[in-house]
């Protein structure tokens, strides 16, 4: 934004005060007002150049003032003008809007990262420190936030007005929504895609807190088991440590490092191992099958939720070393959530 | 840049107009006569009266949908009741109202005449086409009386497959057997324009109207069957489990999304092309000039069609389709708005020079162009991909498209109706009555939507049964204004039912208009033209018009 920093507090205070307007509580929310005031300012000097036009004319041009019309075929010059001109400021949106999209879709590398499952009508939210929060989030402000959400049934979608963040929840596929949330307070979660019944209900509160207290927060409401420690404890009963050992004598390949890194497949593809790719692997193994290894991985669809294949996914991502494969983690991304202590899981 | 003047010479002289002996109404008579009919201007009273009958119904659910947000808590109805309120009132609007308003009555009457031809192309499928809308609307009634739907009209899935136990297979059913009636009366349109013109009725003499409706006809008959296929896959998916959809399945979930909004944007074309030609024909008419560069707003119209199929992602910008794609769609969105946007200044220049006077269709067709132009431009917010991000699934889109669809589309075809009444009924409607009927509807239309889109960028989500407090202030006034904007639209149903007796005779050409619907009788014979004419003038040619006696029509055999 280019204008006076004065100028655009009292705009928006007044606007908000005025309560036609959400809250800027995010690093995103002046961005996207300022492209919001430029698109209403289009809109309003459009509207009032059309009602000119018709009003003028519609006075000038009278029955009384003109009984005679004079015929006109038209004006190339005249057309070109208001076809250039128009499609000039529908380009400068879609620019304008396609940085912003960037700049609202692609999360900053040091973001920390919560879990949100959606599910018919609550959110839940699992940070990697363990805690478990139903239609809550609490996140400190200042610090980039990165939401890894899918849904366990329908379409859903996650709002944040305030923030002004929205991003459909899927069924079967993880999406992403960041911000770094600027005043604490408590704001809206709203469901935004229609998902039955209780659709309306389906609301939220996420609290934005100072990193002291978000601190005090995350030792006050833990379960003493992170996330990485719920996923090593199920991948030891699920059998998935026969195979995935890590000897050189293991029928599955070693899980240790895997994530962020490339993975050759038998049938020749490489593919980039996400979130994604292994919550697929485990539901769909049949068709993700490493290059040198048997395809004779059962499939667990049906057989975990989507919190358990969290679960795993978070042990699996911190799973760094040969050695921690025997050994709970500190996690590498997130230092600030996880314990850092040793496990003591025993399958 | 030719320009010349000319005066009007023969004025109509209403005083001493009679209807004439025989017209397509009395021409046959009974029920049977009008159930069994293979003329198109009956089967366009036909649809004029089911549709109005929906449309009704489907203002019947948006007034209980208004009268529920009147307060924040969940007090009028339990939260599956309004579920199904507004799937019912989106259903019924759209596949029975908007998308065979203007083309199923309006175009089904004038198409032939304006063209010079004795009938469309297939009568006998012009009328299966009301037979099946009938269906689709029965299967609708059907869905509602056995206990209604609640999977919103998009009938996003896996909620409608996997998770509802309501009627989603007869409401599926009704809009399968509606969309055939719409694929059938674009093919009737198209043969009929290709084949069936006067001579000398070449493609650039064609009126506006009958332009507009070509290019909503191609989009019927290439988008509808898409739809039906994705609402077959649906029925499908929830009676034998096939899993197209179902991710347990390996089905993709937004593989629906992107079949049933490939239909569904270009539809929203289908509405309103239409009801751009209609726009046309009054502009002109009552500015008594030739409209604003005839070959661009033409063009505009199929330029709409064109992107229109390619631009239907942007409903999807928020469900992870990849980056890259969202910015192709994105800038598809902004260059359709482009021939909007030319087509708001041709009629604007329109005006220029001309002698104008406002009777009801032009004060509607003002309103459309004000309406039409918040709701455009609205739109362009909605296609800018950061800003969409906000606004989406929010009451903003609630607004836009009503802007767009009701604004728009709603206005254009009362400014039609108002147009064509005394060539439909030979009787004219009650000129100040109507008048006032414009302006409480546009009144009531702003006062609806206008604090919706306020409500949106506050973040209101749409199909919301109870929302929080801070939201109230706005919805109240919404509701207020949808109380207005009722009465804007009983007003013309009660005078225009009065006028079909007490009105005055209309006789031929009320408006003194060029095109040939104006140049014979009204009510017209079931024939149309005793003799095919010939076009030897371009469209809007006022100085024909005015050089034109009574017996100087070109006629051959």
């Amino acid at each position: 934004m280019h204008i006076s920093p004065v100028l655009w507090q009292f705009l928006t205070k007044w606007l908000a005060a005025s309560a036609l307007f959400p809250a800027e509580a995010s690093t995103i929310a002046p961005y996207t007002d300022a492209l919001y005031f430029f698109l209403i300012g289009m809109t309003i000097v459009g509207l009032i150049l059309v009602g000119v036009l018709l009003f003028g004319f519609s006075i000038r041009y009278s029955r009384k003032n003109n009984p005679v019309a004079t015929q006109v075929e038209g004006s190339t010059l005249l057309e070109a003008t208001w076809t250039i001109i128009p499609l000039a400021i529908f380009l400068v949106t879609f620019v304008w809007g396609a940085l912003l999209y960037f700049r609202i879709f692609n999360p900053p590398t040091n973001a920390m990262n919560i879990y949100v499952v959606g599910k018919q009508w609550m959110w839940k939210a699992e940070h990697p420190g363990g805690q478990h929060e139903i239609n809550a989030l609490h996140v400190p402000i200042g610090r980039p936030v990165q939401l890894t959400m899918i849904s366990q049934d329908v379409f859903h979608s996650f709002s944040v007005p305030d923030f002004r963040v929205k991003r459909e929840v899927i069924p079967g596929r993880y999406t992403t929504v960041w911000f770094n949330a600027t005043t604490p307070g408590t704001y809206h979660i709203f469901c935004t895609q229609y998902c039955g019944t209780k659709h309306s209900e389906m609301i939220g509160e996420v609290t934005a807190l100072s990193p002291e207290d978000y601190e005090k927060w995350t030792k006050d409401s833990t379960s003493g088991m992170s996330l990485a420690q719920n996923g090593e404890r199920l991948f030891a009963s699920m059998g998935c440590n026969q195979c995935h050992s890590g000897n050189a004598a293991s029928r599955g390949p070693n899980l240790a490092g895997v994530y962020g890194s490339k993975l050759q497949l038998t049938n020749g593809s490489q593919v980039l191992v996400n979130d994604a790719y292994l919550r697929d692997a485990i539901l769909n193994p049949s068709q993700h099958v490493t290059a040198g290894y048997q395809p004779i991985m059962p499939t667990y669809q049906g057989q975990i939720s989507e919190d358990g294949l969290i679960d795993l996914v978070e042990y699996i991502k911190n799973l760094n070393s040969n050695y921690r494969v025997q050994q709970t983690l500190g996690t590498s991304q997130s230092d600030l959530a996880a314990p850092t202590t040793p496990g003591m899981v025993k399958p | 840049m030719s320009a010349s003047t000319y005066t009007i010479v023969n004025l109509p002289d209403q005083a001493t107009a009679t209807m004439p002996k025989r017209h397509y109404i009395n021409n046959e008579h009974g029920l049977l006569s009008w159930l069994f009919t293979a003329d198109h201007k009956r089967i366009a009273m036909l649809y004029l009266m089911s549709i109005t009958f929906f449309f009704f119904i489907g203002g019947a659910f948006a007034g209980l949908i208004r009268l529920e947000l009147l307060t924040p808590q969940p007090d009028l109805v339990a939260s599956d009741t309004y579920n199904k309120f507004f799937t019912m009132h989106g259903i019924v609007m759209i596949f029975l109202f908007l998308v065979p308003s203007v083309p199923a009555t309006l175009g089904n009457f004038l198409i032939p005449i304006m063209l010079g031809a004795k009938d469309l192309a297939f009568p006998k499928i012009n009328l299966l086409s009301w037979y099946l809308y009938m269906a689709g609307g029965m299967f609708t009634l059907a869905a509602l009386v056995l206990g209604g739907v609640d999977t919103g009209w998009t009938f996003t899935t896996p909620l409608s497959t996997h998770y509802l136990n309501t009627h989603v297979v007869t409401a599926a059913t009704a809009i399968f057997i509606a969309g055939f009636s719409s694929i059938f009366t674009g093919l009737n349109f198209i043969v009929t324009i290709h084949r069936m013109r006067a001579p000398g009725m070449t493609w650039f003499r064609m009126p506006l109207f009958v332009w507009a409706n070509y290019a909503a006809s191609v989009l019927m008959v290439l988008g509808t069957p898409v739809l039906a296929i994705a609402i077959v896959l649906v029925a499908l998916e929830r009676l034998i489990g096939i899993g197209v959809f179902d991710p347990t399945k390996g089905g993709d979930p937004l593989l629906f999304q992107h079949l049933f909004w490939f239909y569904s944007h270009p539809a929203v074309y289908i509405m309103i092309l239409p009801g751009m030609g209609v726009i046309s024909e009054v502009i002109s008419t009552f500015s008594r000039k030739r409209v604003f560069g005839y070959t661009a707003v033409a063009f505009s119209s199929v330029a709409i069609a064109v992107f229109g199929f390619f631009v239907w992602a942007h409903h999807m910008f928020i469900m992870g389709v990849s980056n890259y794609s969202a910015l192709v769609f994105s800038l598809l969105t902004m260059l359709v708005a482009v021939p909007s946007a030319i087509k708001i200044f041709n009629w604007a220049f329109t005006l220029q020079k001309g002698s104008i006077t406002f009777e009801t269709p032009m004060l509607y067709a003002f309103g459309f162009m004000g309406l039409f132009t918040i709701g455009g431009l609205t739109g362009v917010f909605l296609g800018s991909l950061g800003m969409d991000i906000h606004l989406t699934e929010t009451y903003f889109i609630v607004a836009h498209f009503h802007f767009v669809m009701v604004g728009g589309m709603l206005m254009a075809f009362l400014a039609g109706i108002h147009f064509w009444w005394p060539k439909m009924t030979g009787r004219m409607y009650p000129e100040s009555m109507s008048k006032l009927a414009a302006v409480v509807t546009f009144i009531g239309f702003n006062l609806t939507f206008l604090p919706q889109f306020i409500l949106g960028y506050l973040g209101m989500p749409r199909r919301y049964h109870a929302y929080p407090q801070e939201y109230q202030v706005l919805n109240v006034l919404s509701t207020a204004g949808a109380t207005v904007l009722g009465v804007g639209y009983l007003l013309p149903m009660l005078y225009l039912a009065w006028s079909l007796k007490y009105g005055e005779i209309a006789g031929d050409n009320p408006w003194q208009a060029t095109g040939l619907e104006w140049q014979i009788q009204s009510p017209p014979l079931t024939e149309n033209f005793t003799e095919i004419p010939v076009v030897d003038y371009e469209a809007y040619d006022y100085e024909w018009l005015a050089n034109k006696t009574e017996h100087e029509v070109t006629t051959v055999g």
